[in-house]
């Protein structure tokens, strides 16, 4: 089966491409695959009937007891002829169907193919979950097929409701489904319902795997998925919406598949949990209201696919009924009617398809002597249609006669009296509105009760009633030459109607045949089901049915005739109903209630949305914030709290000044509104840090610290000099400032005293030794290092750094991209400086007219010509340059990359590492930057930010993977101990290449912040100064 | 474990500043905000590991409790480069935002507000629609001229067969 499955999905996937080779044609090869399991499924009758199941196992996820197990016993056998021998039909008829529709539709034969093969997976799964899965997927599956007609806003409504109303209860069963499956350890239905008479039993006696109450609300909850899905009321109305699907879809979802999914479950339920209460009453309620109320609404449509849309309500009804009986006799009967109803309805709907392919309407005010147009297809559809309404010798009739047996034997307590009623009188209007339909499509109705619009009608000729051509319009239609009939009203010229070809009509008569086969001989059918009883041995023995069609003249015979004769009287005065029905006041439609619940829904969700999607950052913050501080205080509190211990003053007098020192600055940065001041206070709470740090015996955070907050300082100046120098003051519209800024405050003093009473709290509450003891042992005899800090990033913890270096990468890039929009632009090589190019700048700053006498003074002293060393230097503006700084940065610059390169090397064992030494060089390029300029940065550095970037990542990658080229796990160090020739005998421990790496990476980092935020802003600022210049200029040669 | 209260006086103040600051609508108070709860957030690791000890380099003869704890300085040491990059990235986006808008503001967000403000009606949505009585009033017109084609070549194809049925008769 698994086979026959995986067939299924890849014959459907690829039937797009298929269709775009053979167009129509690629539905007879579709409808050949399910004909040909059909051969294989009927290969296994004897097996399968002699109470071998047909089964196959394979594990999936055997952690939740999951497998994909298949089990074919007669019920899923009987179910499987249904699916696989419609299916096949349905698809052989779409060929004509879409013969001259001009759309692509290999998608719709791809869907259509796929949903029988998740028809045939549900009904063959035993794993109850599995068989949920193939559940939804026909849901979503009939969902594509419903709004398969997309530019129609009814297809596409009638879709988004179906998949709504059919995955809610999907839902729900799976609810119901895990409950019942979790409670008795298995998902396997077979078993399940095995288990199920036992489970009742002891439930009812108040002890074993579920309470009473579990059990029924596990049930209700199922049934909530199998009736959304058989569409009984209330959530019927999905289903007569879904007739915008194509009609063939309709034929065979609507009538055959998917709606028999949720029959499926109730007839597979039934043997087990058939005689709990809930179980009987929900399905006797809603099963006898569907079934009349179906029939009813029948009666009063026009569209011929919704006069069979509620009847298959009205059916389905009908079935869930019947199978409330829950004794053998009434699965017996109910398995009977479900076969002769997919007979009957597939032909059915096929039928109205042809019709409305033929002569463009399926209306019933607009078809009109259609038997004489098409009396093969007559005789075919009134055949169905009298099988329907119970009519003898059909398949209707003798299914109709077992549920009656059963019935009319059974009748005690308010149960058996209210289904009976409610069989008897759904039966009287189902046979009513069999006999609209066949009078409705096929017969020459009166001229006054047709619809003049949009029909075409057939020329009608003086004396004679039926001429062949086609009238192009509706107008000129010569009504006195209209034949009248018996009453004298004029009858109406028949619709204009394409002759039906064989091939059309092969499938409905197929199974036409069938129905009229199954009447007369039932025999067979009998053979089917039996088995399926007389798998359950407890009630096998009660089964008294055998299905015939003569069981001479017996109750159930004369309520037939009741029936038909009343439904026939009903039929006469169809007028006078559909007068009264008129009158009648009408509740709001089901599927009016399921808009307002929507419509509900909508405004609920906008309300949400806008309550809670402010779009401002501090609201957001806020209520982030307040629930920070409100929950933890609130279960530090409430609960028991614990102890505060060891609370010292300070260790040392040192700390307390620092501490001093940073709270005042961070107090500064609230009050003042100079851009700067605050940058500096905020750096130096960053500089008390370091000296944290360092009184803290951490000499490598506060080496990084220091660095990192000299660089933070430059990039903060470089990218905020263009800035106002004040801090504007915003104030909003509504004039509630002061209010939030009361709230700001209370906010952040919540906040703070929470953290702080957390670290106490939790500090004081430690009882056990921290991990990190281990670390300074591990950190020598596995790391090779004596530095614990440097061998946890690079050693211990290097996927963390590898996270980090990543990070910073992306995060350099982030900067480069905000400042460089187009490109990274940053080839060092690109734009080195030549001479010529140098003598071009120089002479430029010459040319100026407009020179102060500070910027004369400083112009003499630059003209020196020698070969500087700050090579850029001479780019900038001659009143830019500093002597110090460059005299400062000659010094500077060499010793900095050399103790960089120290730290690097020294620091797995001393402080230091590719961090601090990272950082080092970046300083360094900062110098160089702050003297020259970005001219004189680019001469500085070998290599452009990115290629820095590349390359530290890419060693740190290589680093990490080399290790599992020989089997060692990833991110594995080595140590290797050799001579050379100056240094002496080296210890090379491997994790020093990680670190490089990390060293290149931070370069890069800094590199990138210089040229970004540093070089990219000078140009900025030179282009806008040149443009106001010019401006000033013009300006003055106006004058 | 011994609490020392200088540092956690310290980041009790840094805290309620930055969390002051982050709920400004300028954005460079915010980044300097976010930047005293780093360092507030660097105080409480470091607190966490202990009083200070020796620093932490790895010698046969001390015992493992007399170091300063080794973990939250590994942990702070990437807190800190990181919180680097993330302020650069931050002055990078106050800039742009300066150089396209000239407001160092964070605004509220526009199409959120219209999201707040606007009607649940969907004109689509809520129209009502009528069921369509055929699937075929779409090609309709291509559907007849293809019939009427099918027509005229069986009615080539009879005229064809007549003649030799006649010559049969002769």
């Amino acid at each position: 089966m698994t086979i026959v499955l995986a067939l299924f999905l890849l014959i459907s996937l690829v039937s797009p491409w298929l269709y775009r080779r053979l167009g129509t044609s690629t539905f007879y090869l579709l409808a050949a695959i399910p004909a040909a399991v059909l051969a294989l499924v009927l290969a296994k009758t004897g097996q399968i009937l002699g109470g071998s199941p047909w089964s196959e196992s394979y594990q999936w996820i055997p952690e939740l007891d999951m497998a994909l197990t298949f089990r074919m016993d007669t019920l899923s056998w009987v179910m499987s002829l249904l699916v696989l021998g419609v299916g096949s039909l349905v698809l052989f008829y779409c060929a004509s169907y879409f013969k001259h529709s001009t759309g692509d539709n290999g998608q719709f034969a791809a869907y259509l193919f796929g949903f029988a093969g998740a028809m045939f997976g549900l009904i063959t799964a035993d794993d109850f979950i599995l068989m949920f899965i193939f559940w939804e997927i026909t849901t979503i599956l009939s969902y594509l097929l419903i709004g398969y007609s997309r530019h129609r806003l009814s297809a596409r409504r009638s879709a988004l409701q179906a998949l709504t109303v059919t995955t809610a209860g999907g839902l729900a069963m799976l609810v119901g489904i895990v409950m019942l499956g979790y409670s008795l350890g298995t998902y396997s239905l077979a078993e399940l319902v095995e288990r199920g008479p036992s489970v009742l039993a002891a439930a009812q006696e108040g002890h074993g795997p579920l309470t009473m109450g579990m059990l029924s609300a596990a049930l209700v909850l199922i049934l909530c998925g199998a009736l959304s899905k058989s569409a009984i009321f209330p959530l019927h109305f999905w289903l007569p919406g879904a007739m915008a699907a194509p009609t063939p879809v309709s034929a065979y979802l609507h009538a055959a598949a998917m709606v028999k999914a949720g029959i499926y479950i109730l007839l597979r339920l039934a043997p087990g949990y058939g005689e709990v209460d809930i179980w009987q009453n929900v399905l006797i309620i809603f099963g006898a209201f569907t079934m009349v109320f179906g029939g009813w609404a029948a009666l009063k449509q026009t569209d011929l696919k919704l006069i069979l849309a509620y009847g298959t309500v009205s059916q389905l009804g009908f079935l869930a009924l019947v199978i409330s009986g829950g004794t053998s006799d009434a699965i017996y009967a109910a398995m009977a009617l479900m076969v002769a109803h997919s007979l009957f309805k597939a032909t059915l709907f096929l039928s109205v398809g042809i019709i409305d392919h033929q002569s463009g309407t399926r209306d019933i005010h607009k078809l009109s002597g259609i038997y004489r147009r098409a009396p093969k297809l007559a005789t075919v559809a009134t055949i169905s249609a009298a099988s329907m309404a119970g009519i003898p010798p059909l398949a209707g009739f003798v299914a109709k006669e077992a549920v009656l047996e059963t019935y009319l034997s059974h009748t005690t307590g308010w149960q058996g009296a209210t289904t009976l009623t409610a069989i008897v009188l759904g039966s009287i209007l189902t046979f009513a509105y069999s006999a609209r339909f066949v009078w409705g499509a096929f017969a020459v109705k009166p001229y006054a009760y047709m619809h003049k619009e949009g029909v075409k009608y057939c020329r009608v000729e003086e004396g004679t009633a039926d001429s062949e051509e086609v009238d192009n319009g509706n107008i000129d239609i010569n009504t006195r030459a209209l034949a009248r009939n018996r009453r004298g009203q004029k009858l109406s010229p028949d619709t204009a109607f394409h002759p039906v070809s064989f091939i059309f009509l092969f499938a409905p008569a197929v199974l036409t045949v069938l129905t009229i086969v199954y009447g007369l001989y039932p025999e067979p059918v009998h053979l089917f089901v039996k088995p399926f009883i007389k798998a359950f041995p407890e009630t096998a023995a009660e089964l008294e049915l055998h299905l015939a069609l003569w069981h001479g003249i017996t109750p159930a015979l004369l309520t037939s005739l009741v029936i038909m004769a009343i439904g026939a009287l009903l039929f006469i005065f169809r007028k006078q109903i559909e007068e009264l029905q008129g009158i009648l006041p009408s509740a709001p439609s089901a599927s009016i209630v399921y808009r307002d619940v929507i419509d509900g829904l909508d405004r609920l969700a906008v309300w949400v949305t806008g309550m809670t999607q402010r779009g401002s950052l501090g609201f957001y913050l806020g209520i982030i914030l307040i629930t920070a501080v409100v929950v933890p205080f609130a279960a530090l509190f409430i609960n028991e709290t614990p102890p505060l211990a060891n609370v010292r003053v300070s260790e040392s007098p040192a700390q307390w000044s620092i501490a001093i020192v940073m709270i005042v600055a961070a107090l500064v940065v609230v009050f003042v509104r100079k851009r700067f001041l605050a940058i500096m206070m905020v750096s130096v709470t960053g500089y008390g840090m370091a000296i944290l740090f360092a009184l803290r015996s951490a000499p490598d955070l506060a080496t990084t610290q220091l660095l990192v907050e000299t660089i933070v300082l430059v990039a903060f100046v470089l990218a905020m000099r263009v800035l106002p120098r004040q801090i504007p003051r915003i104030r909003s519209k509504d004039g509630k400032d002061g209010a939030r800024k009361t709230l700001r405050v209370i906010i952040a003093l919540g906040f703070s005293a929470l953290m702080m009473a957390l670290a106490m709290f939790t500090f004081s509450s430690r009882s056990l030794d921290p991990i990190s003891l281990e670390m300074p042992r591990l950190a020598y005899e596995i790391g090779h290092g004596y530095n614990v800090v440097n061998v946890t990033l690079v050693d211990m913890r290097g996927w963390d750094t590898f996270g980090e270096i990543s990070v910073l990468a992306l995060a350099a890039t982030g900067v480069a991209s905000l400042l460089f929009i187009e490109g990274r632009a940053d080839s060092a090589s690109a734009r080195r400086l030549d001479t010529q190019a140098m003598k071009k700048i120089e002479s430029s700053f010459a040319k100026r007219t407009q020179i102060t006498v500070a910027q004369r003074v400083a112009g003499q002293f630059s003209s020196v010509e020698r070969n500087p060393f700050i090579v850029a230097g001479r780019t900038l503006p001659p009143e830019s340059r500093s002597i110090l700084l460059e005299v400062m940065t000659r010094l500077l610059f060499h010793t900095l990359i050399i103790v960089s390169f120290y730290m690097l090397i020294a620091g797995h064992n001393l402080p230091g590492g590719g961090f601090a030494g990272g950082l080092m060089v970046g300083l360094a390029f900062a110098v160089r930057y702050l003297a020259g300029g970005g001219a004189e940065l680019r001469a500085a550095s070998p290599f452009s930010a990115g290629t820095f970037l590349g390359a530290g990542l890419g060693i740190a990658t290589l680093y990490a993977l080399a290790p599992a080229l020989w089997g060692d796990p990833i991110f594995s160090s080595y140590v290797l101990d050799f001579w050379l020739p100056v240094f002496g005998d080296v210890h090379f421990v491997t994790a020093t290449i990680f670190d490089i790496g990390v060293y290149l990476l931070v370069v890069g980092l800094v590199l990138d912040i210089l040229r970004s935020l540093g070089e990219r802003i000078d140009l900025k600022l030179v282009a806008e100064r040149r443009k106001k210049e010019k401006q000033a200029r013009d300006k003055a040669r106006k004058a | 474990m011994i609490i020392d209260l200088s540092l956690i006086l310290v980041m009790g103040v840094l805290y309620a500043v930055g969390v002051y600051l982050i709920l400004d609508r300028s954005m460079t108070r915010v980044l300097l905000g976010l930047m005293l709860m780093t360092n507030a957030t660097n105080i409480l690791i470091l607190h966490a590991g202990g009083p200070a000890g020796l620093a932490p380099f790895y010698s046969k003869d001390i015992a493992a409790e007399d170091y300063s704890d080794p973990l939250p300085q590994a942990l702070i040491l990437t807190a800190v480069v990181i919180s680097c990059a993330v302020t650069a990235l931050i002055l990078g986006i106050i800039y742009r935002s300066w150089l396209l808008s000239k407001a160092d503001e964070i605004t509220d967000d526009a199409e959120d507000i219209r999201v707040a403000e606007q009607d649940a009606f969907d004109k689509e949505e809520d129209a009502a629609a009528e069921f369509d009585s055929s699937e075929f009033d779409a090609d309709e017109a291509t559907r007849e001229k293809e019939f009427i084609e099918a027509e005229e070549k069986k009615k080539i194809s009879q005229t064809a067969a007549q003649p030799t049925v006649s010559k049969k008769g002769d």
